[in-house]
C-alpha cells in the first residue's frame, strides 16, 4: 500500500470511522461515496463499536509473504455489535478457544510493514473479550 | 476465437500466491494476512457450522474429482487419492488441507464461436449450441456478502442463463463447476439449485455427483485434478463439456448427455459466469 493511501485511510483504519447513509441508515465500513443499498451520496460519520463476535475463522498455516514470522496465526470475520462485519486477525488466544460466536473486542495493533525501512501499517486485531 | 491462457509456474509459489490474492480485497482482506485458502476455509467453517457439513464430505469431493481426472489426458494430476490421504495431507488453513486445494497450473484453452447456422461449414464435429450465457457479480470482500456461503451471484447467473436457454437445472445432464477448493464445489452445486442448501456435502459423499450419479459434476476431474490455469479454466470447462455432448468423453462419458452447464468464478464468488451448452 502506498504511503499516500495509508495516510488517507487513517480515520477508517486507526479510528474505525464508518459512514452512515443519511437516507436509508446503512452503515458502510470502509466509508463509500455512494450507498450500495439506496444510491444516495449523503453520509454522516459513524464510529464503530469495538466489541462483537466471531462469525467465522481459520488458522493460516501457510503464511503469505510478509507474515511468515507470525505463522501460524488465526484470522476471522468479526460481526460488531451494530451488525457491521470486518476481517482481522484473532490474537492473544489459543487456537482451541476459537469458535463461531466467540465474543471479541478490537484492539489497535501493528498489522504489517513495507520491508525493514518502509511504512508500518496499523489497524485492529480481535482478542477474546 | 475465445482463448484463455495462464502461465503460473515461471514464478515462485509465493509470487503466484501474491498474484492470486489480487482476486480478494487487497486492502481489507489480504491486508490482514488472509490468504485464498484462508478465505475458503472461513467459508467452510461457516458451512460446517450452519449445515453440519463434515470434513469427510469435503474430502469426498477431492476423491471423486481425482477419480475422474485419471481418465482425462489433459489433467495435471491423473492419480487417485483416498479420503485418508486428503484428510492427512498438510494443513493449509484449518480445516482445508493441501488436497482440498486446486494446484498451480500452466494451461490454455480455446473455442471457435460462430453463428449456429454456419457451424457445419467450420468443422465436421457436431456443433455445440450456446443456449444460455449469463454473468453476475457480488461484493469483492467475503465479509460484505449477505450470506458468506450462499454464492448468491452464482444463483443469479444460473437463473439468468437457464431463462435464456428456456430450461431449468433439472434439465441439465452434466456440469463443470469451479472447484478451486473442495468447499467451493459443495457451495456452488447448492447455489445452482442442484441440491438443497446444506445438502451438497452429503450429495458428494453419497455419489450423487459421480459420473453415474444423479447429476455428474466435474467429470473432467475439475480444477482439483485437471488443474487451474486461472485464465484458461473457463474455456477448458466448455471444452470438457463439449466432449461430453459429442459422446467423446470415453470412460467418464455421461449417457445421453445433451445439455451441460459450466460455472466459472472469480475470487471468493465475487463474479460468476454460467454457460449452458446443448448438443445439436
Amino acid at each position: 500500500m502506498s504511503t499516500a493511501n495509508s495516510w488517507r485511510e487513517i480515520p477508517q483504519r486507526y479510528r474505525l470511522e464508518a459512514g452512515r447513509c443519511t437516507k436509508c441508515g446503512k452503515i458502510h465500513y470502509p466509508p463509500r461515496r455512494i450507498c450500495d443499498q439506496c444510491g444516495s451520496r449523503e453520509f454522516e460519520q459513524a464510529k464503530l463499536p469495538y466489541t462483537g463476535k466471531l462469525v467465522t475463522y481459520t488458522v493460516i498455516r501457510v503464511a503469505p509473504s510478509g507474515f511468515e514470522d507470525e505463522s501460524p496465526f488465526a484470522v476471522g470475520v468479526v460481526e460488531l455489535d451494530n451488525g457491521v462485519r470486518l476481517q482481522c486477525q484473532v490474537v492473544d488466544c489459543d487456537f482451541d478457544q476459537l469458535k463461531v460466536g466467540l465474543p471479541v473486542k478490537l484492539e489497535f495493533r501493528r498489522i504489517q510493514q513495507d520491508g525493514e525501512a518502509g511504512m508500518i501499517h496499523y489497524g485492529h486485531k480481535a482478542v477474546p473479550a | 476465437m475465445a482463448i484463455g491462457v495462464e502461465k503460473m509456474t515461471d514464478v515462485s509459489g509465493g509470487a503466484a500466491t501474491y498474484g492470486l490474492a489480487a482476486a480478494s480485497d487487497r486492502d481489507w482482506e489480504a491486508f490482514h494476512g488472509v490468504t485464498f485458502p484462508g478465505l475458503y476455509a472461513m467459508i467452510a467453517v461457516d458451512h460446517m457450522h450452519r449445515y453440519g457439513t463434515t470434513r469427510e464430505q469435503l474430502a469426498d469431493v477431492a476423491v471423486k474429482n481425482h477419480f475422474n481426472g485419471v481418465h482425462n489426458e489433459y489433467a495435471q494430476f491423473r492419480s487417485k487419492v483416498t479420503r485418508e490421504q486428503v484428510m492427512s495431507s498438510t494443513m493449509v488453513a484449518d480445516p482445508l488441507r493441501i488436497l482440498d486445494c486446486s494446484p498451480i497450473t500452466d494451461g490454455a484453452a480455446a473455442a471457435i464461436v460462430v453463428p449456429l447456422g454456419d457451424a457445419k461449414s467450420f468443422s465436421k464435429q457436431r456443433p455445440i449450441k450456446i443456449a444460455g450465457l449469463a454473468a453476475a457479480s457480488d461484493s469483492l470482500a467475503l465479509h460484505q456478502r449477505k450470506d458468506m456461503c450462499a454464492f448468491a451471484a452464482a444463483t443469479e447467473a444460473g437463473e439468468r442463463a437457464c431463462k435464456m436457454a428456456k430450461l431449468n437445472t433439472r434439465d441439465i445432464d452434466v456440469v463443470e463447476v469451479h472447484d478451486c477448493f473442495t468447499i467451493a464445489e459443495i457451495c456452488v452445486t447448492e447455489a445452482l439449485g442442484f441440491f438443497e442448501r446444506g445438502h451438497g456435502g452429503k450429495a458428494a459423499s453419497d455419489g450423487a455427483t459421480a459420473v453415474d450419479g444423479k447429476i455428474p459434476v466435474n467429470t473432467s476431474g475439475g480444477l482439483k485434478s485437471k488443474g487451474h490455469p486461472v485464465g484458461a479454466t473457463g474455456i477448458s470447462q466448455v471444452f470438457m463439456l463439449a466432449r461430453q455432448l459429442r459422446g467423446q468423453a470415453g470412460p467418464v462419458q455421461v449417457k445421453n448427455a445433451r445439455r451441460a452447464l459450466a460455472q466459472n468464478m472469480g475470487g471468493t464468488g465475487a463474479s460468476h459466469v454460467v454457460t449452458i451448452l446443448e448438443a445439436t
